[in-house]
């Protein structure tokens, strides 16, 4: 904290909040320039967290770097291995049964679940509610990780995905057990809605606050539930028909305002067409395998060329970027992490309001500082 | 009266009861009463205790940590304060967002040779007594991705740690394990005579010099005082 003069504003005062701040969401550190409570500069810091992620990969075999992608955000690690196997399978040509794209559908919303309800959870932390909210919605994450767990052997880092498919087949009860789970979830989101959407202090904290307008938001590459909010109708299940989304009946919800309540409301909205995708893969899942028996896990050496592998993340466009230069490793490794873009638009959101709002624009942002800083 | 139990009593559970003297040695209050003449007492109601185990005991039921998360591992720490895991029950729910008011540093995730200097930093702001957790294989050893190379190998080569939890991350119900360690430790540690609690010994050190960021790695990498860079059996060959 220090003082600083401004020939337009007067006195100013300097704050460093973070990176050890109860409301950054992991190490993330904002040089926040103050006149009174406003504020009139927002300087981010990245790095607290940079651990090599991408060098790693590429001195480590294809197979090697699936561990280390569900660290990269390590909410939804279903999801990222998802999206780097859909690079590799380009890079190697695979295909994918057909039991293991329902299998990865399913993952990936019952992740988009995970994310979303601690999403608000910590958003309800950030506007001031401080842990009840959280104790909601960690209640339905602990039954997903339960899930999880009993499928791959761990809650948070599950290694699930391989490319050309999936490592372990569900078993029914497992199967019966997460529908289960999935149809009672709706009685979760109205709970939360209607102890909070509603709330007069909740309101007056987000509308209004934070505004992203449409060519704001694409000229700066924000992806995900953030764009929608400024209601661009962008989704990469829609727009790039990856896996088998296509056959599945949903809507993409999408805002009007862009502004803090609006990205809240997507992540609920979101919540509850994720539901739907979930019981019609239960329903519709088929039998058979569950790997390309082309796959080769170990030793596996694409032909030399580039793939680039994405997919619509919980929090945006999760991509993988592949240059095989014919060996094992990989020669150049890039991830296009959505935290990190869609945290670019942070300094313009949060100019001329309080830092109290800053806090709450940070956390409907929704960025894990393991992507942001890899 | 023998089903009443004092404010302080120690509940059932036998981890909360009060740190035995070691038969023989005779501790300074326990004096020529064994354990199970003790025990006898508490069934009727009386607890005897000393001053040193009523104040290890109210330690260790009090710990607050420092609300403070590094990485995935931090995600645990808060599923671990939450209602399932409920680490409340252990009296240590109380996450202080202050280095000032907080007794317990649970570094939760990889340190990076950028965040290193703001850890040591924060310990150095933590009043005595503290505590160090490493949580995770990051925090112990740079677990995977220790051959980074903005990774911090283990952050006792900075700040002294009281507890390891292996994994990555640790379960919550491991955190909880490495707690009530923690908590046996504080009961047995001693408040006077040579084998004082750390914090009690007029030489030990409570800060520690705060490495710079240097160009190409943190100066110094260790702290030499905690940490000894084990013996390269190659080396010792070549010396002898």
């Amino acid at each position: 904290m220090r003082a600083v003069h401004d020939e337009f504003h007067g006195d100013l005062l300097e704050v460093s909040m973070g990176p050890q701040h109860p409301s950054t969401h992991g190490v993330f550190r904002m040089v926040v320039t103050l006149d009174g409570e406003q504020i009139v500069k927002l300087k981010p810091v990245f790095g607290y967290l940079h651990r090599n992620h991408e060098k790693i990969a590429e001195s480590t075999s294809y197979l090697s770097s699936m561990p280390y992608t569900d660290r990269l955000d390590y909410l939804c690690s279903m999801s990222n291995n998802w999206a780097y196997a859909l690079a590799v399978e380009k890079l190697g040509g695979l295909t994918v049964p057909d039991r293991a794209q329902y299998l990865r559908v399913i993952m990936a919303e019952l992740t988009r679940l995970v994310n979303h309800s601690c999403l608000v959870g910590f958003l309800f932390n950030d506007l001031g509610t401080s842990f009840t909210p959280l104790l909601y919605a960690f209640r339905e994450r602990e039954k997903i990780l339960d899930l999880f767990e009993s499928l791959s052997g761990s809650r948070m880092m599950c290694n699930y995905q391989r490319f050309g498919g999936c490592r372990v087949d569900p078993p029914p009860a497992w199967l019966a057990a997460a529908s289960a789970l999935v149809d009672n979830f709706p009685r979760f989101l109205d709970e939360y809605e209607t102890m909070l959407t509603g709330n007069e202090i909740m309101l007056a904290r987000t509308q209004g606050i934070g505004p992203m307008g449409a060519a704001q938001a694409i000229n700066a590459g924000i992806t995900g539930p953030c764009l929608r909010a400024t209601g661009v109708d962008y989704d990469l299940r829609k727009v790039d028909a990856y896996g088998f989304y296509p056959r599945f009946n949903f809507r993409v919800p999408l805002g009007a305002h862009g502004d803090t309540y609006d990205r809240y409301m997507m992540r609920i909205l979101e919540m509850r067409e994720s539901v739907k995708i979930l019981q019609q893969a239960f329903r519709e899942l088929p039998a058979g395998p569950i790997m390309d028996p082309k796959a080769k896990l170990r030793g596996f050496r694409p032909k030399v060329g580039e793939a680039y592998g994405r997919l619509e993340g919980p929090k945006g466009e999760l991509g993988f970027y592949l240059i095989s230069d014919g060996s094992t490793n990989p020669w150049r490794y890039r991830v296009r992490p959505p935290s990190l873009i869609n945290l670019t638009l942070l300094e313009e959101l949060c100019l001329g309001r309080t830092i109290a709002d800053a806090v709450v624009i940070l956390g409907s942002i929704d960025i894990v500082l393991g992507e942001v800083d890899r | 009266m023998s089903n009443l139990t004092p404010p302080f009593s120690p509940g059932a559970s036998p981890q909360d009861e009060p740190r035995r003297s070691p038969a023989g040695e005779g501790g300074p209050a326990a004096g020529n009463i064994s354990d199970s003449e003790r025990e006898d007492l508490r069934q009727h109601g009386i607890l005897l205790t000393s001053l040193e185990e009523l104040y290890g005991w109210g330690r260790s039921n009090s710990i607050w940590p420092l609300q403070f998360g590094l990485a995935c591992c931090a995600i645990e720490m808060i599923a671990a304060a939450t209602a399932r895991f409920d680490i409340a029950r252990f009296g240590a729910e109380i996450f202080r967002p202050s280095p000032r008011q907080a007794d317990l540093m649970i570094v939760s995730g990889t340190v990076t040779k950028k965040m290193a200097p703001l850890v040591v930093r924060l310990w150095n702001q933590m009043p005595e007594p503290k505590y160090c957790i490493a949580m995770g294989a990051c925090a112990i050893s740079g677990g995977p991705f220790k051959q980074g190379y903005n990774v911090l190998k283990g952050i006792d080569r900075l700040i002294p740690v009281d507890i390891y939890i292996p994994g990555c991350p640790p379960r919550p119900e491991a955190l909880l394990h490495g707690l009530t360690e923690l908590q046996a430790k504080i009961r047995a540690e001693h408040v006077s005579g040579p084998q004082a609690a750390r914090h009690l010994q007029a030489d030990s050190a409570s800060e520690f010099p705060i490495p710079d960021y240097g160009a190409h790695d943190l100066e110094p990498p260790h702290n030499p005082d905690l940490f000894k860079p084990p013996a390269s059996p190659r080396a010792e060959g070549l010396k002898n």
